[in-house]
């Protein structure tokens, strides 16, 4: 259980983030949604310690992680997908899942069955440096596999349907429904795909630094879907 | 050869010499060994320090290793190395200085390496560099490679010097008659206050003539690097050159790219990028569990493999 206790967070003189409460159990799958700038992305950064609030503490399983490092909090059993996936030069797609999984012997075959699950052709990319040859799309998959492959027992998607085609979309819902199923790992998603948004056991809706609402799917899927609010300012239209 | 020798050889080869097809082995400015084949010759310079190589045309999958180690302190070898690559002929060459310096006196080698290759010959030279001992006395490399490429003949060099070498001054010189190809990549990882200068000239003389050189750099504490790149397009030609460099601590580099397109029909490229690691490198690999020193490690030896 991963629980976030008055996190606030500001930058530039601007609250990103204002007093933050929420707890994730385990083995659910969340999706965060909301607004572009309303703070989703810097929450997820802090729960992975790539970010410090400014105020407030995490805990998870009751132990206060709020001053571990990233690495710390990745051997926890925490794993994070980057909105914007990191490029190394040199460094293989089987180099990557190699240290995602943590195995020195994970073998070529493992590593493809990892790529396959992210729908790509997995012979074709193993020994191909995560460097700009790779499309938008091919790096996001694979920074998508290199959580799946950790196997965490908190996994965080910054944005995964970002920079990937609507062709492609299908199969990765298919790979987050999966994930879903999964019993051991708690997955916490931000995004604002319908299809995502309906895997989800819980949506949080976060606004202006601030938790909106947060509920079931059932409750919260047609008011997402059918708001009766204006986009601007949130004042009712009718 | 002691032990220590075969420790040292072994780091500039990389496997065993003696597994070759061919070899020359030089220590202290001194022939130690030679294996020759009928395809293969190795012939001592009568006139000058150093050998001729002479690979007879068609020959494929040939191997040569020519490795030289030094291990007296104080000592400088001259030596003057040509290759002869008969026409058609398709052969692996893997060569480079190891210098034990356990004394007061700087060790040097100069390895001047010159290349010939015939029509349709492919050469892939792999090149090693490095120092190893205790001593304060400086280790010295300047390796001159010049490579004479004629019509479709293709080259492959590769690089090395990742440890050890105090001061090093490092040309490659290069003239490509028609449909030559000639692909460079170079490694180079300076520590402390050594100093490491690489420069490369290029001349692609023949109609579709084409170069590739990227060079990958890690300049650590106090050390200084240079690379100074020079292709010039006489004809309808392609270049590439790149340059990335990582800095680290006090280290610094400097990237001098000239290109000069002489025909209209020339297309020459250059790309620099010198830089600390980027912060979203180490963050990736430390979300995997990594620390933040063995991050470090991981994408140096990425970008230095």
């Amino acid at each position: 259980m991963l629980e976030l206790k008055n996190i606030s967070f500001t930058r530039n003189n601007k609250k990103i983030l204002n007093n933050i409460n929420l707890t994730l159990d385990n083995d659910k799958f969340y999706v965060i949604t909301g607004p572009n700038g309303s703070g989703k992305s810097t929450l997820a950064k802090i729960i992975m310690g790539l970010e410090k609030p400014d105020t407030g503490k995490i805990y998870l399983n009751g132990e206060d992680i709020t001053n571990k490092t990233i690495s710390e909090r990745a051997k926890l059993g925490l794993g994070y997908a980057f909105q914007q996936p990191v490029q190394f030069k040199g460094i293989t797609v089987y180099d990557l899942l190699k240290l995602s999984t943590n195995k020195k012997e994970l073998t070529k075959k493992e590593a493809c069955n990892i790529l396959s699950k992210v729908g790509l052709c997995a012979m074709e990319y193993v020994d191909r440096e995560v460097n700009k040859s790779l499309s938008g799309g091919e790096l996001k998959r694979i920074e998508i596999a290199t959580v799946m492959a950790k196997k965490p027992y908190l996994a965080i998607f910054d944005e995964p349907e970002a920079g990937i085609d609507l062709w492609s979309f299908q199969n990765l819902t298919e790979v987050f429904k999966e994930i879903s199923n999964n019993s051991n790992t708690t997955t916490l998603v931000i995004s604002h795909q319908e299809r995502i948004l309906n895997i989800a056991d819980e949506i949080i809706i976060i606004s202006k630094g601030e938790i909106e609402d947060q509920g079931a799917k059932e409750k919260l899927f047609d008011q997402i879907m059918n708001p009766k609010k204006c986009c601007k300012g949130g004042t009712p239209c009718e | 050869m002691n032990k220590e020798d075969e420790t040292l050889l072994r780091e500039v080869i990389g496997e065993d010499v003696t597994s070759s097809d061919s070899y020359n082995i030089r220590k202290n400015g001194k022939l130690v060994e030679r294996k020759v084949n009928p395809n293969i010759n190795i012939v001592t310079k009568e006139d000058n320090s150093g050998i001729d190589i002479y690979v007879k045309e068609n020959t494929l999958f040939g191997t040569v290793n020519i490795p030289v180690i030094i291990t007296e302190s104080g000592l400088t070898d001259v030596v003057y190395n040509d290759f002869h690559i008969g026409k058609n002929a398709n052969i692996i060459i893997v060569a480079g200085c190891g210098i034990t310096n356990n004394g007061h006196w700087d060790a040097r080698h100069d390895g001047i390496h010159r290349f010939y290759l015939e029509e349709g010959a492919k050469v892939k030279y792999i090149e090693r560099h490095c120092g190893l001992g205790v001593g304060d006395g400086k280790r010295i490399l300047n390796p001159v490679t010049e490579i004479n490429m004629k019509k479709a003949s293709y080259m492959v060099m590769d690089t090395t010097q990742i440890k050890g070498v105090d001061d090093t001054i490092r040309t490659t010189k290069a003239n490509l008659e028609s449909d030559a190809t000639l692909i460079v990549t170079e490694k180079i990882l300076t520590s402390k206050d050594q100093v490491a200068k690489t420069n490369f000239i290029v001349e692609l003389n023949g109609e579709n003539a084409s170069t590739h050189v990227t060079s990958r750099s890690v300049a650590t504490e106090k050390s200084y690097q240079e690379f100074v790149s020079n292709v010039t397009g006489n004809t309808k030609s392609y270049a590439h050159v790149e340059c990335d460099a990582i800095i680290k601590e006090e280290g610094q580099v400097k990237a001098v790219p000239e290109i000069f397109a002489k025909n209209v029909e020339a297309n020459l490229v250059h790309e620099a990028a010198i830089g600390k690691i980027a912060g979203e490198q180490l963050m990736k690999l430390m979300s995997l569990g990594l620390t933040e020193k063995e991050a470090e490690e991981v994408i140096i030896e990425g970008f230095l493999k």
